[in-house]
């Protein structure tokens, strides 16, 4: 029981991640697949902010007069930094697959991978 | 201003500016962007050489971007390693360059030519970015413009390269987010990102349960970058429907910087005592790339498909490089280093054939290559040699990297690996044969006449330079490895 309680979003990030690779695996639509692959990229980005948290901090913002800095008094703000970043390659990721799956449909008209398969298996 | 100085830095961001710069040169004047692009690869080759020679005389270079000092920093580190994969890179994506003038003008529409080579110029960017970087998260970064590139030059090939970049799409965001939850997991037990720093961290943190957890997500996720045997599945399609240009490209660097992160992820960032005595993982990788190596020899032998045929053999040349890593003596790293380098020769000779047969007869299948030797005899000529390196007749490249791997398996007893090695080799004489016997000896009434003659001359001289590399590097590997690969070998083997 502790081990679910005390560290539920190491939990919630790994349903999460799960269930986004499961959408990629099985799901046939290919927007599906694609929001599937969001949720496991969003599921990464859960992970890294929760690990930054502290209980009863606050934010890192360094005031003038403040002379002596407690470092346990602030959450960390590189794990943002660096999902900032993670955030802008995951858009971009989710850019380039919308403008795939449009060439996709322009081809086949349609968005169903097993159809698809089907007319590359009938132009054979 | 000292151009040494900077060159780190400036090898990154030149491809980088130019590629955006490239794109409004359209409105200037469209014949200008080949030129430039061309420009600005061949002054990326010059700066890497420029780069190897300052390694070689003074040892590892380090440049801090912004001033910032390391670890708050991001630190550019280049030693011999990163140096030589440099240059590797520059150099291979400058030939193809070259090569893809007249190739790519074939298999894409006019308008969209200066994309293409803003794209090619952002995957080079990419590229040399992962080989030169000393921040695992830096590293993450410049792993997803190479293969956003990536996914977008493999898009714009045949009609079914769209499905096929789509599927690489879904493999490579998964390996990709297994790199980046490893360097969760890393920066989580010992709050830094960078490698040197990490180097010293690490050590007193081996038994911790995240550090193995780490190491996991780290191996699959380059695993499935570099195409590794069972999770190979995007690589056969996207480089069998990709421009030619782009599947030699993409063929003989990316997944040779994959190898090189694996390097860096294994020896680098751990010692080699943690994957040999701590975890199991350096026998897990030798039988999994023994595997590799195997299968992806048979699957070849199937294949009717030129381009699909070298896929193959690309995913069984993986494995060599794999295994030669994981093995943990002296030799086989070498050997796993040295067939970087071959390998990312040959196998872009051999794709920008295929892409010159493609170019003339219009097609890839190996039943159609009857006869060819009348119409482009120097060619063909270049596909022997580079054929007969991939088999591993010396004196050409081949040869040299086999015999330092399979000395490397039988050193560290696993006698089945050196087999398979030799195996594999015997699977690539029978391939390639089958194909000579196809170009050069079939009975004179079957030869289709076709009126076509060689390749134009922009296709030809990439060809026939990299074929006369895999000679000179074969005659030369002595010296490559003295002056060069002896400094990559990690301490402690």
């Amino acid at each position: 029981m502790e081990i679910i309680i005390g560290k539920y979003n190491y939990w919630i990030y790994i349903s999460l991640m799960m269930i986004g690779f499961y959408a990629m695996i099985a799901k046939k639509n290919l927007v599906k697949k694609i929001v599937g692959m969001n949720i496991f990229q969003t599921a990464i980005i859960l992970f890294f902010i929760s690990t930054a948290y502290k209980k009863d901090a606050t934010i890192p913002i360094l005031v003038k007069s403040q002379e002596v800095i407690n470092p346990a008094q602030y959450i960390n703000p590189l794990p943002h930094v660096l999902m900032l970043t993670a955030i802008v390659v995951m858009v971009s990721t989710f850019g380039v697959a919308l403008a795939i799956i449009m060439m996709l449909y322009k081809q086949y008209k349609t968005l169903d991978e097993d159809e698809i398969i089907e007319i590359l298996k009938k132009k054979k | 201003m000292n151009l040494t100085e900077h060159a780190s830095i400036l090898i990154i961001v030149i491809p980088l500016i130019a590629s955006f710069i490239n794109i409004f040169l359209i409105f200037l004047k469209r014949t200008l962007c080949y030129p430039f692009f061309l420009l600005v690869l061949g002054i990326c080759v010059i700066l890497s050489i420029d780069i190897l020679s300052t390694v070689i005389s003074f040892g590892t270079l380090r440049y801090k971007l912004g001033g910032w000092t390391p670890p708050w920093g991001i630190e550019y580190v280049v030693d011999h390693l990163n140096a030589y994969l440099i240059v590797i890179v520059s150099s291979i994506s400058f030939i193809i360059a070259i090569y893809s003038k007249d190739s790519i003008k074939k298999e894409i529409a006019k308008a969209k030519l200066p994309y293409f080579y803003s794209t090619y110029l952002l995957l080079t960017t990419g590229l040399l970015g992962i080989t030169i970087t000393g921040d695992i998260f830096n590293l993450y970064v410049f792993l997803e413009i190479a293969s956003l590139s990536a996914y977008a030059l493999i898009a714009i090939g045949e009609k079914r390269s769209v499905l096929a970049s789509f599927n690489y799409i879904i493999m490579g965001t998964i390996g990709a987010c297994f790199y980046l939850l490893g360097v969760g997991y890393i920066y989580i037990i010992t709050g830094s990102l960078n490698i040197s720093d990490l180097t010293r961290l690490l050590p007193s943190l081996y038994e911790s349960k995240v550090t193995l957890t780490a190491l996991a997500f780290f191996v699959v996720g380059i695993a499935i970058k570099i195409a590794l045997f069972p999770l190979h599945r995007w690589l056969p399609d996207s480089y069998t429907f990709a421009p030619s240009a782009v599947s030699a490209f993409a063929s003989a660097t990316v997944t040779k910087v994959g190898i090189y992160v694996l390097i860096r992820i294994s020896f680098t960032l751990f010692e080699p005592r943690f994957l040999t005595e701590i975890t199991p993982l350096s026998n897990m990788l030798i039988w999994w790339s023994t595997i590799a190596i195997f299968f992806g020899s048979i699957i070849a032998i199937g294949q009717r498909d030129f381009k699909r045929t070298l896929s193959y053999i690309l995913i069984a040349e993986i494995g060599y490089m794999v295994l030669g890593v994981s093995l943990g003596n002296k030799e086989g790293f070498i050997g796993a280093v040295l067939h970087i380098l071959n390998d990312a020769v040959m196998i872009a000779c051999l794709f920008m054939i295929a892409g010159g047969i493609f170019y003339r007869v219009g097609s890839r299948n190996l039943e159609d290559f009857t006869g060819l030797n009348k119409n482009m005899p120097i060619t063909m000529s270049a596909f022997i040699l580079a054929a007969l390196s991939m088999i591993g007749i010396p004196p050409t490249a081949g040869f040299f990297s086999k015999w330092y791997l399979i000395l490397g398996a039988i050193e560290a007893k696993y006698l089945i690996s050196a087999a398979t090695v030799v195996f594999s080799s015997l699977v690539n004489a029978l391939i390639f044969f089958r194909i000579f016997e196809k170009i050069y000896f079939t009975k004179k009434e079957v030869i289709p006449q076709y009126t076509f003659r060689e390749l134009p001359l922009s296709m030809m001289i990439p060809i026939i330079i990299t074929a006369l590399a895999i000679l000179i590097i074969g005659f030369y590997s002595g010296e490559i490895i003295s002056s060069i690969i002896k400094f990559t070998v990690p301490a402690g083997f």
